[in-house]
């Protein structure tokens, strides 16, 4: 828990002081990038409730909104070197989740490949 | 058409303009929201026939087709995960011998989703039984209460996962007829599959349904009917 108030606390600094690179955050690849959903700072602090919501009304409803998929998250998000999320320092979801010591555990499971390289491959 | 009218209508037009103008951020995300934004729903119950006098002998093309679709490595050990089994049958008496495929027959009353003690088995509204790996903790009781054996444990660490099958160590895994295909529209892999078109899929509650006309008129049973459950899954033939 104070794991998690000290991290939004980092994040809050940085959303205040209105950058949003500050000294001795990590370099991350991005891959495409852009903003989708809403913007990075948000982003930042929140993925990981929304990813919550979304995963229990995906699973248990149905309901299967392509944009707001982490299988659409990973599409863009994936570095354009090897088409991963993990992996690597500067990978989109390890290299922020290692600079905050905080387990990622999605993809024990999930898929960190963009899968229209993963398609493109099988053919 | 007087004056009035057309400056009336013309104000209507600019004041419509500047309202979407106004809400469009938030009208942007919905228009651009692709996919399934709607919850599944119990008008829906989704279904198999399986045509055992079609099933060919020795045939594994449903099998095959379900390893390739959900990432299953398709061994045979004990801790190898299983979807879907080719089985073979024989009665004594008369010799007749069948082959069937056997899965996950998607309860209504699941034994599964009864004992699961954190509420990761379940039923979806469209009748689908599923398990929420998000919830599993792998106690296994999911899998000693199934009647058909239709469930396998993860006892290794994975990679490689099909992005549209998330599957992992410690978690209990069966047939969710090709749920992520079905929400596409699709039907599940192994029905495509077969050669024989000897598994029929559609919507049990729709009476015009190609799968609902044939059970009216062909006679095909649930297995195991004694226990009460249900099953979405029924064989002709047997």
């Amino acid at each position: 828990m104070s794991k998690l108030v000290a991290l939004l606390v980092a994040l809050f600094c940085c959303a205040s002081a209105g950058a949003t690179e500050s000294y001795g955050m990590p370099k991350i690849d991005i891959g495409k990038g852009g903003e989708c959903v809403k913007d990075p700072n948000w982003m930042r602090k929140n993925h990981m409730h929304l990813l919550f919501e979304l995963r229990d009304k995906t699973v248990h409803e149905g309901i299967r909104d392509d944009k707001l998929s982490l299988k659409n998250c990973i599409e863009c998000h994936a570095s354009t070197k090897d088409n991963n999320v993990l992996g690597r320092e500067d990978s989109f979801c390890e290299g922020c989740h290692r600079y905050e010591a905080v387990k990622i555990d999605c993809f024990e499971c999930h898929s960190s490949k963009r899968s229209s390289a993963l398609v493109q491959k099988e053919h | 058409m007087n004056d009035t009218n057309v400056q009336r209508r013309q104000f209507l037009k600019t004041s419509v303009g500047a309202a979407a103008v106004a809400i469009a951020p938030g009208m942007l995300l919905f228009d651009m929201a692709h996919g399934k934004t709607e919850a599944v729903s119990n008008k829906v119950r989704w279904g198999m026939l399986i045509d055992t006098a079609n099933c060919a002998d020795g045939c594994n093309d449903c099998v095959n087709a379900c390893n390739k679709e959900n990432g299953l490595s398709g061994g045979l050990s004990p801790t190898d995960s299983q979807w879907i089994r080719k089985i073979e049958l024989k009665d004594k008496l008369t010799g007749r011998e069948l082959s069937l495929p056997m899965m996950c027959q998607h309860c209504e009353n699941p034994p599964c989703v009864d004992v699961c003690p954190t509420g990761a088995s379940f039923g979806r509204a469209d009748g689908i039984v599923l398990v929420d790996k998000h919830l599993c903790i792998g106690c296994r009781y999911c899998m000693m209460a199934c009647p058909y054996k239709a469930r396998s444990f993860v006892h290794e660490a994975l990679h490689d996962q099909k992005p549209d099958v998330p599957r992992g160590k410690g978690t209990v895994e069966s047939c969710t007829m090709c749920v992520h295909r079905v929400d596409k529209g699709l039907q599940p892999a192994c029905a495509e599959a077969c050669p024989n078109k000897s598994i029929l899929f559609g919507n049990l509650n729709d009476p015009e349904s190609e799968i609902s006309r044939k059970i009216r008129t062909v006679a095909s049973i649930q297995v195991r009917a004694d226990l009460g459950l249900n099953t979405g899954v029924r064989y002709q033939g047997l």
